[in-house]
């Protein structure tokens, strides 16, 4: 058997539904005895699906779950030393809040005295003593999460699941709720999986986060680690505000982007490699400048700049300069955009506010700067066929192609098929386009868009725009024939 | 003008054409049965007829037998109602509709046409009429009517509160005791009424699949306004009178227990 430090392991479990679609893609995770773990991602990630096949609501499809060493991926779910507080409580309106907790154990054959001292326990641990005989449609939605959570934690479970439970609670209500939780945790010592897409609540939560997007793990760890270090952009996007940048490592420790380079503290991408950045807003140093835009370049300029309580470090930072465009204040600090002299969009944090109109200086230190790998550089690949007609078959649609790209090929090749991100073409009406699709996802680029167009067939397509879409927005596809290159099949 | 408007916007004004239809055909029937109950063919008070029907041995077992023959049609309804409704709501049919829908069709035909299918079906197959043909026809006939108030509840049941027993330890046995059954509850008892009463009143079905060998309540009543002339009219509003409180009560029954099966029945 495997490290029994473990209680939980997930091996590559996959989970596909009838449709042929994959709630989950080669899934594993390791939790810990006593961990407080969360799955956390937007809707439809996958990770409720995950939580179900632990819990036993849903068997995988491959892969195996073990508990404790143990195999349980066929294990049905009573039979399971595990339980689950559910997101809209799932308690059973013909029953009283005693019976309700009492539920588990009664099924156990436990004998009276023992059950009513246990339901009392539990009842006092999630603050609702005093409701025993209360009928359970009379309590408020924060009072029937924790009798919700009463009756999981009364059988003592190895590993206690939480899908969403604090979704359908209000503001207020919920934060109470959570600080509750992470001390019900630390006294109860229990493994707790926390399923949420609410990013906040799992960087107050966890000790570990596990971030899931289209059914897959894209990154396990700390708070801290997934948000100063993350992996890829989805998880810099999904979690806290980011200026997220397409930048070139341009040799160990130095990266440019926004035409200027930077250190940094990132090696091991290799040279002039197309990477992307993230910058976190409350990372930039900011201040009223008093160069303009043709002195920049003057040492003597930027030394007169405004600074009377030392805020900005001092040393041989790369510096950059633009106007504010916006400011807004969010309680604690100022949120401003800044429009750089180069036109790349900054999103700004600070306790000082500068006006829009106002223009700034602005730094990062190299520490502040995460380089991550780009998934997908200028091209998106298809498999293609030649068709007859003189067209080519991809991504379920015919395509004009360019004569010259077509003639060294016949009629039922296959071939590979590239479009450049930028050479893909949105219309506002779906049928003016070869193909439809809808916009599935977006990341700004600082002066441009990263869009993912998810085609009706399935496919995604990626696209540079510097036109504003919506999430959702459905969109035609035109791609212009000059522009598709064609290549050998291997 | 603006009156007229008003008036004729108002709920008030709305509602009459109803009071009037369930004055004229609801409550003054009732004041009527019981008037006629109570008095004698001159119009004197009398409690001579509820006499005469407990004096009557036949009449009273007659009673006795309906609602037994009602009781038990209940009964074989609900235990073959339930398994219907349960697998329908819970199967994951594709087209649990189709299969509602097939249920439901047979009521589309008028009920006194089935009933004399029934009996030509009986007649081919040779089977002699009498009390087994007179349950099938009557269990034939109000199935439907056990089946879809249960399918209702069932179908409308939080699935997730089968999936929070799976998950508290109970197995599929414990899951339908504990949980499934309790919560449907409210549905066998609006089947139970919607069975029963028609049941016990019925005597169509009973003339027509016993060749009226087997007599039941309803064709008293029937009789004694049929065949009695009008100086049976008072024995039979006495007869229908008898029925309703039966009838009454039954619904007064269900709807008390309908409530306390919120409660906590386990």
């Amino acid at each position: 058997m495997q490290n029994t430090n473990y209680i939980i392991e997930v091996n590559n479990v996959s989970k596909q539904f009838e449709d042929g679609k994959f709630a989950l893609d080669n899934v594993s995770l390791s939790v810990e005895k006593g961990e407080f773990v969360t799955i956390l991602g937007p809707s439809g990630c996958g990770k409720t699906t995950l939580l179900r096949c632990i819990a036993g609501f849903q068997v995988a499809t491959s892969g195996d779950i073990l508990l404790k060493g143990e195999d349980i991926t066929q294990t049905p779910p009573h039979k399971r030393p595990v339980n689950t507080v559910f997101q809209k409580y799932a308690l059973f309106p013909h029953l009283n809040v005693f019976d309700n907790v009492a539920f588990g154990l009664k099924l156990k054959k436990l004998n009276k005295d023992t059950i009513v001292k246990k339901v009392k326990q539990a009842l006092k641990t999630v603050g609702m003593t005093d409701y025993e005989y209360r009928d359970v449609d009379s309590l408020s939605g924060g009072q029937q999460q924790r009798v919700a959570i009463a009756r999981a934690i009364v059988n003592q479970p190895e590993v206690l699941l939480l899908d969403e439970p604090l979704a359908a609670l209000d503001l207020k209500m919920r934060k109470d709720m959570q600080l509750e939780l992470k001390e019900m945790h630390k006294k109860l010592g229990i493994t707790f999986i926390y399923v949420t897409h609410d990013q906040e609540e799992a960087l107050t939560l966890s000790d570990r986060i596990v971030v899931m997007n289209e059914g897959r793990i894209q990154q396990i760890g700390t708070p801290t680690d997934i948000y100063n270090e993350p992996v890829n952009c989805f998880v810099a996007d999904f979690i806290g505000e980011s200026n997220i940048l397409s930048a070139t490592m341009i040799r160990d420790r130095r990266v440019a982007f926004c035409d200027k380079e930077f250190d940094c503290i990132d090696e091991g991408f290799g040279e002039n490699a197309p990477v992307d950045v993230v910058v976190r807003p409350e990372d930039i140093y900011i201040w009223e400048s008093k160069s303009s835009r043709d002195s920049i370049a003057s040492i003597e300029a930027q030394q007169e700049d405004y600074d009377p309580d030392d805020r900005i470090p001092k040393g041989n930072f790369t510096k950059w300069y633009g106007i504010v465009q916006s400011s807004i204040f969010k309680g604690v600090h100022y949120e401003m955009t800044v429009l750089t002299d180069d036109g790349y969009e900054f999103m700004v944090q600070d306790y000082h506010e500068f006006r829009p109109g106002t223009r700034v200086g602005m730094l990062v230190k190299p520490e502040d700067i995460q380089v991550m790998k780009k998934e997908r550089y200028i091209f998106n690949y298809f498999d293609g066929e030649v068709l007859k007609n003189g067209k080519v078959r991809f991504i379920d649609a015919e395509w004009d192609v360019s004569e010259d790209q077509l003639s060294p090929f016949q009629a039922g090749d296959k071939v590979q098929v590239r479009v450049p991100f930028k050479e893909v073409d949105l219309q506002d009406h779906e049928e003016e386009g070869t193909l439809s699709g809808e916009v599935h996802f977006i990341l700004y680029k600082g002066n441009h868009y990263n869009l993912t167009i998810r085609t009706d067939e399935g496919n995604d397509i990626y696209v540079y725009t510097k036109d504003v879409w919506d999430k959702g927005d459905r969109v035609g596809i035109v791609i212009n024939p000059e522009s598709i290159l064609l290549d050998k099949k291997e | 003008m603006n009156k007229l408007a008003t008036l004729i916007n108002s709920r008030r004004t709305w509602a009459w054409p109803y009071v009037l239809f369930l004055v004229l055909f609801v409550v003054l029937p009732l004041v009527l049965i019981v008037v006629y109950a109570f008095t004698d063919p001159q119009g004197h008070f009398t409690l001579k007829n509820f006499i005469q029907f407990f004096n009557t041995t036949e009449a009273v077992n007659t009673f006795i037998y309906s609602l037994a023959i009602a009781l038990l049609t209940t009964i074989i309804c609900l235990l073959l109602g339930y398994p219907a409704a349960y697998i329908m709501a819970a199967a994951e049919l594709k087209t649990p509709a189709v299969m509602a829908m097939l249920f439901i069709l047979p009521m589309w035909i008028n009920f006194l046409l089935r009933t004399i299918a029934t009996v030509e079906l009986f007649n081919m197959f040779g089977i002699p009429l009498g009390e087994g043909a007179l349950l099938y026809g009557m269990c034939y006939d109000f199935l439907p009517f056990m089946i879809y108030p249960i399918y209702n509840t069932l179908q409308k049941m939080d699935k997730s509160l089968i999936e929070a027993a799976h998950d508290l330890g109970a197995n599929g046995r414990e899951v339908f005791t504990k949980v499934i059954l309790p919560l449907s509850m409210p549905g066998i008892y609006s089947g139970i009424i919607m069975v029963f009463m028609p049941t016990v009143s019925t005597f169509a079905i009973a003339e027509l699949l016993t060749r009226n060998k087997i007599t039941l309540f309803g064709s008293l009543i029937q009789r004694a306004f049929g065949e009695g002339g009008l100086q049976m009219w008072n024995y039979g509003a006495a007869l229908s009178l008898i029925m309703l409180i039966i009838i009454g009560l039954t619904s007064f029954f269900g709807n008390n227990e309908e409530a306390d099966s919120r409660g906590g029945i386990l």
